[in-house]
């Protein structure tokens, strides 16, 4: 069958699409997107988070054929899907308006820079196989898109369905900490 | 194989009457499991995603009306006053991403013995309105579960939604798993107060072919409580009616041995979650205030 | 927000702490100059936090096929007949094979070659490799494979000691050619040591407190995240090139070449992302059947285990049943200890004499006692194979002998962590081999310090106004307690783990440094063949050029093949190792640079005329008293140098067959924990509410680096001490080979864990340094169930601890 959506702001099309291919093996074996890990394909590990109309799922859950229409955000969009956002918060109306405007975006020429969460994953430490990074990263983001300020407990539950074999968790929860403190110190 | 994607409920029902072995997809959470480990290969998938009035409810002034794939997300932010006991039993599920996928409707159409939900049904009185091309019904959820994975169900119909009791007293859901996330139920336990039938009612998880009450437990407990008046004086439950009420809670098990627990520690442990699940919503209940989990704050 | 929980002691005196690291600190992100010492990032970090990062299962090519294995549903069978007809039939695939199809070669194994490629004639544990599948969907190679037609016929089982060697068990590896063979009583043992040192006999008789226990270790899984996979392409020249997660590269190829029946110049491995590893990728386990397929196919071919198969496709940690006495002074001095390790190791031999030397030799423990009778042995059987996990060997005896210590210090009535102190091994100690250890072993400091950490508060679900947060009880979210039957217990432990390859194995790793100038710039090329799998190597050898070569750019060359080997990353090796030749190649690359300098302009200065204090800097030559005297751009002009070395650690010799002595080990590393726990005592779960670590590391070239191995080995002892077992029922059959059933700690399990770091330098090592990542595996395990039996009493010995234990059910 053949399946269309949206990944990452980008329009994909796949043909001849199995009935049976979850949305991570399309992602990862047909659109040339394998960011989204697949370490258990039960849903019992995160590492193939992705955000699903906004909600993050595991896609290995996901039947290719359920994603068809939706928007996905995979760890490969992440930095541009945080500096959208935060632009949309700092210009406000004014993003409206030239969304409105009719004039198409133009693609950024240079990769944008990471997303806050990206760089204090690297910089604290959280990462060492980091094949539960992209899993982790997608669900850090979307807590603090939800909870700027999240407790100790609130990180926990909230990254509750990703597996780390590697760092033991210490260094993550640094991380997602210190992203919160630098988005807190770049707040007006 | 064959993927189905009706975007109304009459045209699910017609397809679900065309091809009877279809396999319905709600959140995918047990089906693509089974999918993607090569247990499972059916002629068609029916996707029940774009199906609007499944991902919605109505509260009623008696019931809850909740769509079969109502994500537990939706349930532990927006229903934990109507349906206490479920949003607990709904925030042990999975993990977050499941919860965002998962549904009740989900759980019921799987009928594991380990399902989340059910305990906090069972505990808390619901229907599951059923409907086929030939018309609708409702099974009162105790009837719904007819063995290991297999519910009552005909090969035409589907779940269309879950009419659950409104919480009018303390409810509360325990489940023992040997992990603090993402784990499936050693066995779990819920019991759900009603104070204007004075009436006490359970449901056991994962202790038993299917999910369970433990009447005679219930029966117990209700003449217990009627003999003492201590649902009008607001009386303790004395730790021999406590005492006697968990065992007969763990008398209701018939749990089988695997690699998740033994049969021994299963009913063991439903007798703990009983007398202290037991405890924890009578005290609510005396104190009058909440009606949510027993006095714990949970957030 | 403050990171207070790690400590770094850099001074060689153990007195003196450096202050705690600030979030602000770690906030300046990257270091300046990025040389050892510095909590450098990861090179690696960006393409790993954007998914760009390529792991093996991330491989495509064009023309690209899917490899599938069939493998045994029965732990013991013979294959009367195989029909692969129908499965050849189907479209889209395009070969199939079985052990008749093999060209070459067919078995392999790290040390034993007694594994067979494909199931030869009888299959030896559940899940075996039966025939592969080339096809040009994943779905149509298992389809296929699921028509390929399997006659077995079921063998009696040999499942544990007394099946192994009862008479007329079933001899699992009929003659037997090993180097092992002639030293063992049963040929379904794969290797004995026994250690004897003192008189037992005399110490037992002085003894005046002796306790006896038995133990069980049950099996774990290193659950890397990242399933086995790689893609084999053909080449022209009718050889393969792999690319491929793997910890060895080289010892991956000297297993393959013989199998594919090619020279060992055409098979070609490059290694890919790796996907975490902790000895499970030590043995070869898709690589044979993707080169196969794809020599056979002419297509590249892609193998992805997804985690069912994994849990087949790789061996595990050595379960283990251990006897143990110990005999003491009423004042608590150790006068003796007699034990017994029985490793199962499964069907195949893989790491198991390695891991018998390791349990054998470390089975008392970081403690100095002169009087030992020991014994350890490895079963072959038909459970699954076991082999290499972090920690081998040293983990199963590390249960035991601290759950020993604190039984004979119970006896005693004496303070666990006094009764350790007071037998506490130390520089110059000589261990049960007759080695003497000759660097700094801070057994006692390493207790002392998790011993005087403030303990965490208690009762922390409960706030003032009496209301609970069931999220700091045992059991969490699933709401089983609000403080009822919670208990809290403390326990310690300690123990000792070697480093490298020992037993007198010729442990060397190489390294490659090219250094040129490039646009005006230095540049230091680093090329080895070391497994990068997580733990942060890269980083280090970067760290390590740029201090040696005075460089700032160092570009890492993907390792493979083209270089001599670099040894496993495996017995916390590779920092000593690799980052040991590198040092030592960059040495040699500056003498060079010296020698050039010297040779053109010598004449120019008076500082080019003693060899000794030289230095390079920032692309200049450096006198020692800091003046200019060169520059490197100079002196190369548009030349490189470009110098390949290899480096040893001093050697070791095997242990003596029937006393086990011999300077077996080149290296120790200790690490102690402390594990504060809840338990509900009434539903046995149990919360580690905390678990401190102290270890030595002689040098931390990386600190965040260091904090995150002991960390992450610490997590590791704590899924082993409460929840991961691979469950294997009578038949020799896997029960949980899922995440669903093979449970690791997710981070609503894993506690705060502050790390205390000893940096008292091994003079023998590079740096002074010592290997790390293994040690933290061993205590964290034994200190959780210690702080369990503190909470309940029970005396619990056998790990994983279930709820059934707990509660006697």
């Amino acid at each position: 069958m053949r399946v269309t959506f949206t990944v990452n702001g980008r329009r994909h099309q796949a043909d001849e699409v199995w009935e049976g291919e979850s949305l991570l093996y399309v992602l990862r074996e047909r659109l040339g997107l394998p960011g989204s890990k697949n370490a258990c394909e039960q849903g019992e590990c995160g590492s193939c988070t992705v955000r699903l109309d906004g909600v993050p799922v595991c896609a290995c859950l996901v039947a290719a054929g359920q994603a068809e229409g939706r928007e996905v955000v995979t760890v490969e969009g992440l930095a541009e899907y945080a500096r959208a956002r935060s632009d949309g918060a700092a210009a406000g109306a004014r993003s409206e308006r030239a969304a409105g405007d009719g004039t198409p975006a133009q693609p950024p020429v240079q990769p944008p820079p990471l997303a806050p969460v990206q760089q204090a994953f690297i910089d604290a430490g959280a990462i060492q196989c980091g094949f539960c990074t992209p899993g982790l990263l997608v669900a850090a983001d979307e807590l603090l898109e939800r909870e700027p300020d999240p407790s100790d407990a609130d990180i926990r539950e909230a990254l509750s369905g990703n597996l780390c074999r590697c760092t033991g968790y210490e260094k993550i929860l640094d991380a997602v900490r210190l992203a919160a403190a630098r988005g807190a110190e770049t707040r007006p | 194989m064959e993927f189905l994607r009706p975007a109304r409920w009459d045209e699910a029902l017609a397809a679900k009457a065309a091809h009877p072995t279809a396999v319905p997809l709600a959140g995918g959470t047990d089906v693509m499991v089974e999918l993607n480990f090569d247990r499972r290969r059916p002629d068609h998938l029916l996707d029940l995603g774009r199906i609007p009035e499944l991902h919605t409810w109505e509260t009623g002034p008696e019931t809850v009306r909740l769509g079969a794939c109502v994500p537990y997300a939706r349930i532990i932010e927006r229903l934990p006053g109507e349906l206490p006991g479920l949003a607990l039993a709904a925030r042990t599920v999975g993990s977050p991403q499941i919860r965002n996928r998962g549904s009740v409707g989900g759980n019921l159409g799987a009928a594991s013995p380990a399902g989340d939900a059910h305990p906090a049904l069972l505990a808390a009185g619901a229907e599951v309105e059923v409907a086929s091309v030939r018309g609708s019904r409702l099974i009162p959820v105790e009837e719904f579960y007819t063995g290991v994975k297999r519910n009552a169900l005909a090969d035409d119909e589907l779940i269309r939604a879950i009419h659950i009791r409104k919480a009018t007293g303390p409810q509360a859901f325990s489940k023992v798993g040997t992990r603090n996330a993402m784990v499936i139920a050693v066995c779990a336990f819920a019991i759900a107060l009603h104070p204007r039938t004075r009436t006490v009612r359970t449901g056991i998880g994962s202790a038993a072919p299917t999910p369970v009450r433990a009447r005679a437990a219930e029966d117990f407990l209700n003449a217990a409580l009627a003999e003492g008046g201590h649902w009008d004086g607001g009386r303790a439950v004395t730790p021999s009616i406590a005492g006697r009420f968990a065992e007969l809670c763990a008398a209701a098990c018939d749990p089988i041995d695997d690699v998740r627990g033994s049969t021994a520690y299963r009913r063991h442990a439903v007798s703990v979650m009983a007398r202290r699940t037991l405890g924890w919503t009578w005290e609510a209940f005396r104190e009058g205030g909440a009606i949510t989990g027993g006095g714990a704050q949970c957030a | 927000m403050t990171m207070d929980t790690d400590r770094i002691t850099t001074s060689t005196s153990t007195s003196g702490r450096a202050p705690a690291r600030t979030a602000t600190e770690l906030r300046q992100g990257a270091t300046a100059k990025g040389t050892i010492g510095e909590s450098t990032p990861r090179p690696d970090g960006t393409l790993k936090a954007t998914g760009e990062f390529a792991y093996s299962s991330d491989l495509w090519h064009e023309d690209m096929l899917w490899g599938f294995t069939l493998r045994s549903p029965h732990a013991h069978a013979e294959i009367r007949s195989i029909d692969i007809g129908e499965a050849l039939a189907m479209p889209g695939v395009h070969t199939v094979m079985t052990y008749a199809d093999l060209p070459a070669e067919t078995h392999y194994g790290l040390e034993i070659r007694d594994q067979p490629v494909l199931a030869a004639g009888r299959v030896r544990y559940h899940g075996e490799a039966v025939a592969i599948v080339a096809a040009d969907h994943p779905e149509t190679a298992r389809r296929a494979a699921a028509r390929i037609k399997v006659e077995y016929a079921e063998l009696p089982l040999v499942t544990d000691e007394a099946t192994a060697t009862a008479p007329g068990a079933p001899v699992l590896h009929p003659g037997r050619a090993d180097r092992h063979a002639g030293g063992v009583p049963h040929p379904n043992i794969v290797h004995r040591q026994p250690i004897r040192r003192g008189d037992v006999a005399a110490a037992e008789a002085r003894a005046e407190v002796v306790v006896r226990r038995d133990y069980e270790v049950g099996m774990q899984d290193q659950a890397f995240l990242g399933p086995e996979s790689g893609l084999a392409v053909p080449a022209e020249d009718g050889g393969v090139d792999l690319y491929i997660a793997t910890q060895w590269l080289h010892v991956d190829r000297d297993q393959l070449a013989p199998v594919l029946g090619l020279p060992a110049d055409k098979v070609r491995l490059t290694l890919s992302g790796v996907g975490g590893a902790f000895g499970a990728r030590e043995d070869l386990s898709m690589q044979a059947h993707a080169c196969l397929l794809a020599l056979r196919t002419g297509r590249p071919v892609k193998i992805a285990y997804n985690r069912y198969e994994s849990f087949f496709g790789h061996v595990h940690r050595h379960p283990a049943k251990l006897a143990y006495e110990h005999g003491a002074t009423r004042d608590g001095k150790l006068l003796y200890v007699r034990c017994r390790i029985v490793l199962d190791g499964g069907a195949y031999a893989s790491s198991s004499p390695a891991v018998v030397g390791n349990a054998a030799s470390l089975s008392i423990g970081p403690y100095a006692v002169d009087n030992v009778d020991i014994e350890a042995l490895a079963l072959y059987s038909n459970n699954p194979p076991c082999g290499a996990m972090r920690g081998f060997g040293a983990v199963q005896a590390c249960f035991a002998y601290e759950a020993q210590m604190d039984a004979v210090a119970a006896e005693l009535g004496l303070d666990p962590v006094e009764f350790r102190q007071r037998n506490a091994m130390s520089q110059g100690t000589v261990m049960p081999t007759g080695q003497r250890v000759d660097s700094p072993a801070p057994v006692a400091e390493l207790l002392r310090r998790v011993k005087e950490r403030p303990l965490p508060p208690e009762r922390p679900w409960a706030d003032a106004g009496g209301s609970v947060d069931v999220r700091g009880l045992p059991g969490g979210l699933s709401n089983t307690s609000h403080g009822e039957g919670v208990v809290r217990g403390v326990g310690y432990a300690v123990g000792i783990k070697n480093v490298g390859f020992s037993e007198g194995f010729d442990d060397y790793s190489t390294a490659r440094v090219r250094l040129e100038v490039l646009g005006g710039e230095p540049v230091a090329l680093v090329h080895t063949a070391m497994a990068e799998v997580g733990q942060g190597g890269v980083t280090v050898h970067a760290q390590i050029a740029r201090t040696e070569l005075g460089v700032t750019q160092v570009v890492i060359h993907p390792a493979d093949t083209r270089v001599g080997s670099a040894g496993s990353t495996s017995a916390s090796r590779q920092t000593y190792m690799t980052g040991g030749a590198i040092k030592h190649t960059c040495e040699a690359v500056r003498e060079e640079v010296f020698r050039r300098g010297r040779e053109r302009f010598g004449h120019r200065h008076p500082g080019w005329a003693g060899d000794a204090g030289l230095l390079l800097e920032g692309g200049k030559v450096v006198t020692g008293a800091g003046e200019v005297i060169g520059d490197l751009a100079e002196i190369l002009g548009g030349d490189a140098i470009d110098i390949e070395r290899e480096f040893r650690h001093r050697p070791t010799e095997p242990f003596h067959p029937e006393t086990g002595q011999g300077f077996g080990h080149v290296q120790y590393s200790f690490c102690a924990h402390r594990a504060v726990v809840d338990v509900d005592t009434e539903l046995g779960l149990v919360k580690v509410v905390e678990l401190a670590a102290a270890q030595d590391v002689g040098k931390a070239l990386n600190p965040l680096a260091v904090v995150g191995q002991i960390q992450g080995g610490t997590t590791q002892g704590l899924g082993l001490a409460v929840m991961e077992e691979i469950q294997v029922s009578g038949g020799a059959l896997v029960r949980n080979p899922s995440f669903t059933d093979y449970l690791i700690p997710t981070i609503l399990d894993t506690p705060s864990i502050p790390v205390d770091v000893l940096e008292l330098a091994d003079d023998h090592a590079p740096y002074g340094l010592r290997g790390v990542g293994e040690a933290p595996t061993l205590s964290s395990t034994p200190a959780v169930v210690a702080a369990i039996r503190a909470a309940t009493g029970l005396r619990l010995g056998r790990v994983p601890v279930r709820p059934e234990h707990l509660t006697g059910t």
